[in-house]
């Protein structure tokens, strides 16, 4: 397998614990002295990123922060979501429209199937350079903020092509280094501690030291699921509501019940990112801010094993 | 320590980048020049790789029970210049649509003309580039045929649509299209809708129709079509109104 040399040539290459990301180990020397305590605590930092996977990701997290805001700046055009070949125009499954009182005052009104809501202020009805403006999502969540759909169209359909491109070596990339069988597809004895793995993160209890090493259960789960299912779904139902590429892929149109569905379920794998996005978010911060970061920028991340001997289990 | 701190700061640095970047610079480069022209390379890339996976293949085609209601106009609906209201008033009778420009036999059709040619019908959808979609029966004639009987010189390049709609800015819609486009088997001029007389409101007495890419490109109220081997000198040479206002010339996404 490939390996980027990792920056700085000092490392020593140790173990790589059953199937894990862990390439090289030194003990870091930059970090302040362990309070003496037994067992006694050793301190490594592991190579955990490789330079290629790290460009991908940070080039894949630009790409989604524009393709969400420009994506969102289209659906204003027509804030109103439908199933089949085409759009019942009074029958929207999701939409964010406003009324007007009396008064005139305007009010955000958002509609899931038969259920109404007042979403002032966030969906339907919000404020633009300080004045109440109908729209779907607000200005700051749509690139670019005023209603200009030529434009958001512009930014979506070039960053699809980036994020499409950077999907298709991210792929080819992790088959190649098989980070794709060894670090994302939960292997059989992942599975079997799924429970146990679910009660933890449920409390928030995270793994520590050689078992940080490697991605567990849940989190392998979340990144094949996002990575497969979301990213290649969001691709093709992109691609599904195109009416050129529906002259080649009627099938697959046909498969999620007709194009608005398309644009639907388009719609809610984005929203799916946003719901990730925020679960990951989550667990950088609660799992260590700065080691994560250091991780996915750098490449480098450090691990606290109890006693030295673990660290060969 | 002090690595740590400059790493650090380095990190909060580019964080704070990207969301500005990404939030306020998006706008800031929207008015830009150059940047909505980079980013509108992306549909030169778009075309030619939607064009090589899909070549002539053909729209969906639907069943009756498909057919939206309503066919939702969108865009001009009542055109109010002198020469449409003196050939709707008098119910289209003396209506000639004009075939001109870089072709061998230049000609004017009537409507009776144009509905004595072979006509195709077609239940096809109607994508939005708002995002919704509707659909409903066309029946007309093939450009293609329209296009043979005038036979294009070897120097033209595209085909332009000019309508009878004047604009917000008081220009004239206009739309064109590539020789893939226009000689596609389902892209028809239209004189019905549903197996009625086009009505006002869709364009009447004659519309384009090309069913693989949005609904802007496809010109209502044709006054009159030109072969021409640029659209660079037309109106604000983008090759149609909304491609004028930024819009994408190739709609087919
Ligand atoms: C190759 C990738 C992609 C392609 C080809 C693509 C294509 C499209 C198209 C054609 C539309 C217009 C739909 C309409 O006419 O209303 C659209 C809308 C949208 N896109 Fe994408 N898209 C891609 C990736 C993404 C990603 C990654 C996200 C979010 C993380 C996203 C979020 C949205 C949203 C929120 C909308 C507006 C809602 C809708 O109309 O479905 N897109 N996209």
């Amino acid at each position: 397998m490939p390996r980027a040399e990792p920056p700085g040539s000092e490392y020593a290459c140790a173990v790589a614990g059953s199937g894990t990301t862990a390439m090289a180990s030194i003990p870091e020397d930059a970090m302040p002295p362990q309070p003496v305590e037994a067992p006694r605590r050793v301190k490594r930092v592991i190579y955990r990123h490789t330079l290629p996977l790290r460009i991908m990701h940070w080039i894949n997290a630009v790409c989604l922060l524009i393709l969400l805001g420009s994506g969102l700046q289209i659906f204003n055009a027509h804030p109103a979501l439908y199933w089949g070949q085409r759009s019942h125009f009074d029958h929207p499954w999701l939409s964010l429209g406003a009324t007007q009182t009396r008064d005139g005052k305007l009010h955000g009104v958002t509609t899931i199937g038969a259920h109404r809501f007042n979403t002032t202020g966030w969906f339907g009805v919000s404020s633009m350079d300080g004045q109440p403006t109908v729209r779907g999502f607000p200005s700051w969540a749509t690139i670019p903020g005023p209603q200009w759909l030529a434009m958001g169209r512009a930014w979506h359909f070039f960053f699809a092509w980036i994020f499409a491109i950077n999907g298709v070596c991210f792929v080819l990339y992790a088959l190649w280094t098989r980070h794709l069988t060894r670090d994302l597809v939960p292997t059989r004895r992942d599975w079997l501690g799924i429970g146990r793995s679910i009660i933890d993160h449920a409390l928030l209890q995270h793994p520590h030291g050689e078992e940080a090493a490697r991605y567990n259960v849940l989190q392998r789960i979340a990144y094949f699921v996002v990575i497969f299912v979301f990213g290649g779904g969001v691709v093709l139902m992109g691609l599904a509501m195109s009416p050129r590429m529906d002259s080649v892929l009627g099938w697959l149109v046909d498969l999620v019940g007709g194009r608005q569905s398309a644009r639907s379920i388009h719609f809610l794998f984005a929203m799916g990112f946003i719901a990730f996005f925020l679960i990951h978010i989550f667990e950088v911060i609660v799992t260590g801010l700065g080691n994560n970061l250091r991780s996915i920028i750098t490449g480098r991340y450090a691990i606290e094993s109890k006693t030295h001997d673990e660290t060969h289990q | 320590m002090k690595l740590i701190n400059r790493r650090r700061r380095f990190l909060r640095d580019a964080l704070a980048l990207t969301g500005a970047v990404a939030l306020g610079g998006c706008d800031k480069l929207s008015e830009t020049d150059w940047a909505p022209k980079v980013l509108g390379s992306a549909t030169a890339l778009s075309h030619a790789a939607q064009g090589a996976l899909s070549r002539n293949a053909m729209a969906r085609e639907y069943t009756e029970a498909d057919i939206s209601p309503e066919f939702r106009p969108n865009g001009s609906t009542d055109p109010q210049s002198a020469a449409y209201r003196a050939l709707a008033a008098n119910g289209f009778r003396g209506y000639r649509l004009a075939i001109g420009g870089l072709v061998a036999h230049p000609m004017s059709l009537s409507l009776d003309e144009l509905r004595a040619l072979p006509n195709r019908t077609q239940i096809t959808r109607h994508d939005c580039v708002e995002g919704w979609s509707v659909i409903g029966k066309w029946t007309g004639v093939q450009l293609s045929h329209v296009l043979h009987m005038a036979q294009p010189t070897a120097a033209a390049r595209y085909v332009v649509f000019r309508c009878y709609d004047a604009m917000d800015d008081g220009s004239e819609y206009y739309e064109s299209l590539g020789f893939d486009d226009a000689y596609h088997p389902q892209t028809i001029l239209a004189w019905a809708l549903n197996g009625k007389t086009l009505p006002i409101p869709n364009g009447a007495p004659l519309r384009l129709r090309v069913p693989r890419q949005l609904g802007y490109k496809m010109a209502k109220y044709l006054r009159r079509i030109d072969l021409v081997a640029s659209f660079k000198d037309i109106e604000g040479g983008a090759g149609g109104y909304w491609e004028d206002q930024g819009y994408q010339w190739y709609a087919g996404i």
